[in-house]
């Protein structure tokens, strides 16, 4: 069944993003919902956008902020868009900015929109900070105390093990995997060694140090200048490595697994602060707008398995379905965009579509097929790129767009995994 | 139809609705004042009236004062004594009014309307950022002439009142609510009925009419309860606005008698001293001065800067600005806090970021003001963006140029404007260069004009909007109604060198420069001309805006106006040796950290060869700097570079300073009589020919015996 059956084509007119800054670095005192603002509010301007134009606004953060929980509706609230914007925060993981822009496509194909703004922010800086629970309860406890006396004994509660914080880590709850351990254990099962995880990141570095370096990735990219002191600004990511070299990489010690452990630093994505958004119309007001579309959106699917199994394979289902609801195969795909959370995890990624096996689960008589490298992330990925969570979804779909209109390809696909054993696919038809 | 509309509500309570018909805002005229009269008189016999509510049928406006036009009519302290009188008559009857009286109070409370207030029973207002309340008498060279100066310190205390009476300043809602001005604070949507709620109450009794001062604190008690701290706060206070207004001003220290006599024990001698020196102030020729500029800014509000009927302003919403130095950055905070989209460009990120510093730490300053919230600060940090390119550009209203004072550099900068915002307006905020030169190659030359913003943007109201020859009046209407939306006064001026204000500033300054020439000591020039009134003397304003600028800016006054715009010697010598001022840490004085630190004596090496100092006195101090400004104002309205006296004169207080008591250029001139200056030119052209050569406008004045202003204080 094909995604839009109705005609309605979803076309991508704009993108822009934030530069993506490792965490605790440039942006760590912004907050998600400044670098979410800052990304629309220079969208808009750039693209003379109307604001009244708007329908709707879709955006995808991972992490919440307890004090604006909704990053979406804060972000439509910027002085130059109309109060009037209906606006929705999204969660799927790291393929939250994902779950954005298809949310705001269907709203567009199913004609409660035509103009969308969607995309996703993060900021890993600023990771909350939980009390424990002994903490929390006695300082409730205190709040409604009716007296001098009975608040006193509340506090009085606290044991000094109280005051240890909870910091969040980022382990599935079902497995108590980290994800760098599901990772480490995909690496295994699907025999990637460490040299080839270490090409691969030093890959990802070069090609993004290119693609910086001639323009093509730092076009989408807009200079932020620090607030509040405005000393400092940011033209391109800093993640981004370009005299990495093989030796420096081989030297990195495994972090998930001292002894046997394949995953190192160097070949995963680092935590990252930044955001991502771009403009969605239906075709018809794209061109009554003036707007020349630069990809339109044909097709796309989500899919799921055990967290337990291989926790970042689910792309390899994704695919394939996305593929056969555009009515195409791999063959027919001029560019590739995989989102990288670790070098082992793209490479099992690659496998998987090779596989007969994996193939077989997806209901399919043939694998998916081999990805041609030379097609595949021509600009690096998020290994060097970064990966702000609720951003990246958002940024791997410009750029795809970008690359496959400056190549004059035809079709684009893109995949991405998601914690909880989630994944994406969607695949774009260029508009030229 | 009448301002007053009585209706009868619930347990006799009269409720008062104030809407004076053809008026957007509520004035105590005498026809008013007569309705008021009335409606007592009403009151008086009518005993089924137990209470009377007054609320305002403008929206978001109370009362806005006296009815200034008609102070204009007085001819004598005396006529003005007995206007006092018969207000403070009628405020006292509204306080000692059988039934009693509540005021619920939207909007602007001001002068005349707080006065009456005071004297009501009880006082609710609304929280609400259009609800404020103010005695704002002395920035007319008044005082409050209806029991105010008596009335004020008994509610809110000493030290409050003469806070407000000598500052003339708006006191919001909340504060209001805090130093017992206001007994209570509501949502504009309950005001009514709460009002008649307490009106019923005060009927009853169950709320007494008499309540004393409902805020007072120790300091209150140490400090204004008796004579001694009473004493010590009056002399702070004399002090303070000695200080302030160098005695150029005598409406703060009449204020401050007048508050005085309320604290002497009789009640009805702090009254008649009240009018009394209410009635001494509305004749002097201050007083005078600041109701034309009053009106004169009015009237410029309302003028749309055409003369063509019938051209409508392009509403703005978005604009460029090129260059994010201090005047770009300025222009782009002003246009945030108007919620309008800014691209604020410059040559390299390094000075966008330094742009954008600029522009946060003028709304920081606003936020610390309390005139904006943070919320209102993130917003408005939101919608502007900066850039090394023309991004954003193609679909901006207006661009502002603001680069690198070279036509050079404009013409090339306007080039690239017009190829990236082709249906924009191009305003040049150039101090010095002929729009018609920076256009000379324009494609639209008739959507080119100055727009020439006054430093620092945020603070100085004026703003020349420069017409070229070829600006259509489209682009003129724009241009002038969006300074206005920025809240900036606007004047239009012909294109020339130096526009307005800096032309008639360059023969001042250059006059100061002659003076050191000649031998006279820097802080003698400079004191002599802050005693006439301007803020700071020449030589501190030059050191202030930075020597290197003065110095362009005077080379090319120099070029355009030959011989009469000759610099000093001793000025070029300055600025040769490379002193810039403030900013460079010394020019005519030193400077640290920022801070004025006195006369650099060093200075006087550079220009002066003897080291002896010639006394001069101030009076000629002043005759030679003033009036070669004032022979070149009248110049520019000959020349037809300024439309109107009016424009040249609040052009003149508003952008250089000059001294808003004085009126203005044009009303000096009148003040002293044309003939009069016309002789003391002629005088200063035998010794200093080819300057004060008196321009043929005055010339001609003078022989018609003509003024600038026929009516005396009115303006047309």
């Amino acid at each position: 069944m094909p995604t839009f059956g109705n005609g309605r084509r979803v076309a991508i007119v704009a993108g822009l993003r934030t530069p993506f800054e490792k965490a605790g670095t440039l942006f760590k005192s912004i907050s998600a919902q400044e670098l979410g603002r800052a990304v629309v509010a220079e969208l808009v301007a750039r693209t003379g956008l109307d604001g009244e134009e708007v329908d709707t606004l879709v955006f995808g953060t991972v992490v919440p902020s307890v004090l604006a929980p909704n990053i979406a509706r804060e972000v439509a609230l910027l002085p130059m868009l109309p109060k009037g914007i209906p606006a929705v925060t999204v969660s799927r993981a790291c393929t939250s900015a994902n779950q954005a822009i298809t949310d705001a496509s269907d709203q567009i194909a199913l004609g409660h929109a035509d103009v969308a703004i969607a995309g996703g922010a993060e900021s890993l800086s600023s990771v909350p900070i939980l009390h424990s629970r002994g903490f929390a309860d006695a300082l409730v406890a205190a709040s409604k105390a009716k007296s001098v006396p009975a608040r006193v004994g509340a506090l009085a509660r606290i044991r000094p093990r109280d005051l240890i914080p909870i910091t969040p880590a980022i382990a599935e709850p079902s497995t108590g995997e980290t994800m760098g351990q599901s990772a480490e254990k995909m690496a295994k099962l699907n025999h990637i060694s460490r040299e080839e995880q270490d090409q691969y990141a030093l890959r990802s570095h070069r090609l993004a140090a290119a693609g910086t370096q001639d323009g093509r990735l730092t076009a989408e990219i807009m200079p932020y200048y620090v607030p509040p002191a405005y000393k400092e600004f940011a033209l391109s990511d800093n993640g981004i490595r370009p005299d990495s070299t093989l030796e420096q990489l081989a030297a990195l010690k495994p972090v998930f697994d001292r002894r046997y452990g394949t995953v190192t630093a160097g070949n995963s994505s680092p935590l990252t602060d930044g955001a991502a958004a771009v403009i969605l119309m239906s075709e018809e007001r794209a061109r009554a707008l003036g707007y020349a579309p630069i990809a339109y959106v044909k097709s796309y699917a989500y899919a799921a398995l055990d967290p337990g199994e291989q926790l970042l394979q689910a792309p390899v289902l994704a695919a394939p379905q996305a593929l056969a609801r555009a009515g195409l195969t791999l063959g027919d795909i001029d560019l590739v965009e995989m989102h990288e959370a670790f070098a082992a995890q793209v490479l099992s990624n690659l496998r998987g579509f090779e596989s007969q096996e994996w193939a077989e689960r997806a209901g399919l008589t043939r694998p998916v097929g081999e990805v041609d490298r030379s097609r595949l992330n021509v600009m690096g990925g998020s290994i060097a790129i970064g990966h702000p969570f609720g951003a990246t979804g958002a940024r791997v779909t410009m750029t795809l767009a970008n690359e496959l209109k400056r190549r004059g390809g035809q079709f684009g696909l893109m995949t991405l995994c998601a914690a909880g054993g989630m994944g994406f696919a969607m695949v774009l038809e260029n508009a030229s | 139809m009448t301002a007053l509309t009585t209706e009868m509500r619930d347990g006799g309570i009269a409720l008062v609705t104030f809407d004076m018909p053809g008026e957007s805002v509520n004035k105590l005229s005498r026809e008013v004042v007569d309705e008021f009269r009335a409606l007592m008189d009403r009151v008086d016999i009518d005993s089924s009236i137990r209470a009377v509510v007054l609320i305002s049928g403008k929206p978001e406006m109370f009362i806005a004062g006296a009815d200034i036009d008609q102070f204009l009519e007085i001819r004598t302290a005396a006529e003005a004594e007995a206007m006092s009188r018969e207000g403070q008559e009628m405020v006292a009857r509204i306080e000692k009014l059988r039934a009693p009286v509540l005021f619920a109070i939207h909007g602007a409370c001001l002068g005349g309307g707080l006065e009456t207030a005071l004297a009501a029973a009880y006082r609710i207002a609304t929280d609400h950022p259009k609800t404020v309340l103010a005695l704002p008498e002395v920035q007319l060279g008044l005082i409050p002439g209806a029991g105010g100066t008596q009335r004020l310190p008994r509610r809110v205390g000493l030290r409050q009142s003469l806070d407000m009476i000598l500052q003339g300043k708006n006191v919001r809602a909340k504060k209001a609510l805090q130093i017992g001005l206001i007994d209570e604070l509501v949502h504009p949507s309950i005001l009514l009925d709460v009002a008649l709620d307490r009106a019923a109450k005060l009927a009853a009794g169950t709320i007494a009419r008499e309540r004393g001062r409902t805020v007072h604190g120790v300091s209150d008690v140490l400090l204004e309860d008796n004579p001694v701290g009473r004493s010590v706060v009056f002399r702070k206070a004399r002090e303070a606005t000695k200080n302030a207004t160098k005695g150029n001003y005598p409406a703060p220290l009449a204020a401050i008698d007048a508050i005085e006599q309320s604290y002497g024990g009789d009640a009805a001698r702090g009254f008649s001293t009240e009018a009394r020196l209410f009635g001494e102030m509305a004749v002097t020729d201050v007083s005078r001065q600041l109701i034309f500029l009053f009106f004169a800014g009015a009237a410029l509000k309302k003028d749309p800067g055409v003369r063509t009927p019938g051209v409508q302003p392009t509403p703005v919403e978005k604009i460029g600005v090129l260059g994010a130095g201090f005047m770009g950055a300025g222009i782009a905070a002003i246009a945030a806090m108007q919620g309008t989209v800014v691209r604020l460009k410059d040559a390299q990120h390094e000075r966008v970021a330094k742009g954008l510093r600029e522009v946060h730490a003028i709304l920081r300053e606003q936020l610390k003001r309390k005139r904006i919230t943070k919320r209102q600060l993130d917003d408005q940090l939101t919608l502007v963006g900066g850039t090394i390119d023309y991004s954003g550009f193609a679909n901006a209203q207006i661009v502002i140029e603001a680069v690198f004072e070279d036509l050079a550099v404009k013409r090339a900068v306007l080039a690239e404007a017009e190829e990236a915002a082709p249906r924009a307006i191009i305003a040049s905020n150039t101090s010095t260069i002929p729009i018609a030169q920076i256009a000379s190659a324009a494609r639209h030359p008739e959507r080119v004009l100055g727009m020439h913003f006054f430093s620092p943007v945020q603070k100085m109201p004026l703003l020349e909007v420069v017409r070229s020859q070829r600006t259509s009046d489209a682009a003129l209407a724009t241009a002038v109604a969006y300074g206005k939306k920025l809240g900036k006064t606007v004047i239009v001026v012909q294109d020339a060198p130096g526009f307005y204000a800096n032309r008639i500033l360059a023969p001042y300054v250059n006059e100061a420069g002659l003076l050191l020439d000649e031998g006279v000591a820097v802080d003698a020039i400079d004191r002599a001309l802050v005693e006439f009134g301007f803020p700071v003397g020449p030589l501190t304003l030059i050191d202030e805006v930075g020597l290197d600028i003065a110095g362009k800016s005077s080379a090319t006054m120099l070029g355009a106006f030959g011989d009469r715009m000759v610099p000093s010697v001793s000025l070029a010598r300055v600025i040769e040796a490379g002193r810039t001022g403030r900013k460079g840490g010394s020019g005519f004085y030193r400077y640290e950290q920022g801070k004025k630190k006195g006369v650099d004596e060093s200075v006087y090496a550079l220009f002066s060869s003897t080291g002896q100092r010639l006394g001069l006195g101030a009076r000629d101090i002043v005759e030679r700097c003033v009036f070669a400004m004032l022979n070149e104002a009248a110049r520019c309205l000959e020349e037809g570079i300024i439309g109107s006296a009016r424009d040249g004169d609040v052009g003149a207080v508003y952008g250089i300073g000059f001294p808003p008591f004085r009126g203005g250029p044009f009303r000096y001139l009148d003040t002293l009589g044309i003939p009069t200056v016309i002789r003391a030119l002629e005088v200063l052209h035998g010794r200093f020919a080819p300057r004060f050569q008196p321009t043929a406008l005055l010339r001609q004045m003078a022989g018609s015996g003509a003024r600038f202003y026929p009516d005396r204080g009115k303006v047309h």
